[in-house]
């Protein structure tokens, strides 16, 4: 029973199956710090790997809620507004110059940390309720968080902020994204995150087997608005200008066209669903301003053909833990055996 | 005093194009619960319509209403058709998702045809002004926008409670399984339900280049998201909510930006409603529903 999976399991020995997932990280990293170093990349093409990056952080971290937990939250673009801030004024006013680039990651977490914390606030009200009044509030949340920067002469109000030095390289965006995909994998297989999906697949079965519901909701909201303010971080040292406008709820409803593009429930499919949006979005820029014409059609129709999104539920294998996947064959290898017992 | 009650005015004028986007808004979702995100862009598409038939074809105002109206309507069903009923069986936000999609198409194509420039809307009233007692001043445009808003939603209470066709509606919202056993076709239903919604918004859209002549390829955006948030303040799904929420949320803004500086308006606004939402979940006139486990 199950000895096909098992025997190709034994092939590859143990250390090496457990191995190649850190080396490819590593692997990774180091071509991240490398092609900027050598010049192996246009800046251009540079500026689009590290905003595919970026939108694979938001689309992962809005994932979180809305793919793996089943809420419909909408308003992300205004975490990722509160952590660009934070950071940004942490980089340029209250941390020492002298710090110099090691500036960067205080700032990150600080803008992570605020957007956190905004997220508590909101969260204690909204998920008393279950269903669209999430996506309202959030939606509310975002137009409440760019009307603020508007009206806050200190930071620039409606013409925007800048003096960030451009601390934001590839090998930042790398490692930022690979920790958030990496985090968010470990919180999702965890005991606790099972919490999560539970919530997803009935909350109210869910609360009677004594999870629970109202704090594992909020903190993984909090988790999911500190991966946005990470990005919106890392957005604001990139262009080094940043404006309430570029938060505004047409940002958020991009993330939200990458997440269901790519298929919600699976890190693969944020990942898919962010690249190949933003790689799209660059590719048909020879058609000037039909491309956001034509980019919106081929939304709708590829939801009409597949409307689970590109990935679905589907998951790259490296994206479930070994463990995880042991199980998952046991169960298969089970429910074939039962099969054969019962004569189907 | 008087400066209260002409700011009052303003709000009866603002809360009656919001009203009138928010019906399509609270229609839809009582009927197949989709947050039709492509409504604000109706809106928009119906006010360039009303533009190009008031300043093309030179129409008079109740064609021009007609005309945008009808043209408006027939693109919600299509819409409807195309991109929301092939996915009546699917996750329910796959169906949110291309309306979003529908929106920011709809969006670009207008700025893309038409241009991105604002473009003036012509006036179709005389501009009359009247001096009521206490020192209050209307014009014509007022009295227009109160009229037509006023016989429009007059005209959707009745059709929805008075008629067989309405209180099928009301059914499928209610229930919609068992409504096809009683011989109603749902699909027409539905699609009758996107032709009257988007049609409403068309009149908002023409009404709404009546008051704030500026019209242009994102105005749906803000607007739009505002009739969805007087919809839910209402209660989502309700219809005479969409109305009394659509009245209350311009009452705030105005009142906002008549004591504070105006770019507070949307700031008061939004908190109002997260308040509203802690003590009154589903809106003010929503029904608490109980879940059936």
């Amino acid at each position: 029973m199950g000895m096909p999976a098992s025997a190709a399991a034994r092939r590859v020995p143990r250390w090496l199956s457990r191995a190649w997932a850190p080396a490819l990280a590593a692997a990774g990293l180091a071509a991240a710090v490398l092609v900027p170093r050598y010049g192996l990349l246009s800046p251009y093409h540079e500026y689009v790997l590290m905003i595919i990056g970026i939108n694979i952080i938001l689309t992962a971290s809005l994932n979180l809620v809305n793919g793996f937990m089943g809420e419909f939250a909408v308003g992300h673009a205004g975490f990722m507004a509160v952590g660009a801030y934070v950071s940004s004024i942490l980089s340029v006013r209250v941390l020492p110059r002298e710090w110099g680039a090691y500036a960067f990651a205080p700032a990150l977490a600080g803008g992570g940390l605020a957007a956190g914390v905004v997220a508590l606030l909101v969260a204690i009200p909204s998920f008393r309720t279950r269903g669209d009044y999430l996506a309202i509030v959030t939606l509310a949340l975002n137009m409440i968080v760019k009307s603020v920067i508007e009206n806050i002469e200190a930071i620039g109000g409606p013409r925007g902020f800048f003096g960030m030095e451009r601390y934001t390289n590839l090998a930042w965006v790398y490692a930022a994204t690979l920790g958030t995909l990496w985090i968010i994998r470990n919180f999702v297989y965890s005991n606790y995150g099972r919490g999560v999906l539970s919530i997803r697949e009935d909350e109210v079965a869910a609360e009677l087997v004594g999870v629970n519901t109202r704090q594992v909701k909020i903190q993984a909201f909090i988790l999911s608005a500190f991966f946005a303010g990470i990005a919106g971080g890392l957005f604001a040292h990139l262009l080094q200008y940043i404006h309430p406008r570029n938060f505004d709820i047409v940002r958020s409803t991009e993330i939200l066209i990458m997440l269901y593009l790519g298929g919600i429930g699976s890190i693969a499919g944020s990942i898919l669903g962010a690249s190949l949006f933003t790689i799209m979005l660059e590719a048909l820029r020879f058609l000037g301003i039909w491309r956001m014409v034509l980019a919106p059609l081929l939304l709708v129709v590829l939801m009409l053909l597949r409307p689970t999104g590109i990935m679905g539920l589907k998951e790259f294998s490296l994206f479930v833990p070994a463990n995880e996947r042991a199980l998952r064959r046991k169960a298969r290898a089970g429910k074939e055996g039962a099969a054969r017992a019962t004569g189907n | 005093m008087q400066f209260w009650l002409q700011q009052t005015l303003n709000a009866l004028q603002l809360g009656s194009i919001y009203a009138l986007i928010a019906l399509g808004y609270t229609m839809v979702y009582g009927i197949i619960r989709l947050i039709n995100f492509a409504h604000g862009d109706i809106f928009m598409v119906g006010a360039f319509l009303g533009l190009y038939a008031a300043a093309r074809l030179q129409l008079p105002l109740v064609l021009t209403l007609l005309f945008s109206m009808l043209c408006t309507a027939t693109l919600g069903v299509l819409i409807e058709r195309a991109a929301y009923k092939p996915l009546r069986n699917a996750p329910r936000v796959s169906a949110v998702i291309t309306a979003l999609g529908v929106g920011l198409f709809l969006e670009h194509f207008v700025l893309a045809t038409v241009g991105a420039e604002p473009r003036l809307f012509p006036l179709l009233v005389n501009l009359d002004v009247y001096v009521l007692p206490g020192g209050l001043v209307a014009n014509s445009i007022h009295v227009l926008i109160f009229a037509v808003a006023l016989v429009l939603m007059l005209a959707l209470d009745w059709f929805v409670r008075r008629t067989l066709t309405g209180m099928a509606m009301r059914a499928i919202s209610y229930d919609r399984t068992i409504v096809p056993l009683m011989g109603i076709s749902v699909d027409r239903i539905i699609s009758l339900t996107f032709a009257i919604g988007s049609s409403l918004a068309a009149a908002g859209g023409i009404l709404f280049g009546q008051a704030y002549p500026i019209i242009e390829p994102y105005m749906g955006v803000l607007v739009g998201w505002k009739a969805f948030v007087a919809a839910v303040v209402g209660g989502i799904g309700n219809i005479r909510g969409a109305m009394l929420g659509a009245y209350i949320l311009a009452m705030v803004e105005i009142f906002v930006a008549a004591v504070l500086p105006s770019t507070y308006r949307d700031f008061v606004a939004f908190s109002l409603l997260l308040l509203l939402l802690v003590f009154r979940p589903t809106g003010i006139l929503g029904r608490v529903t109980a879940q059936k486990v």
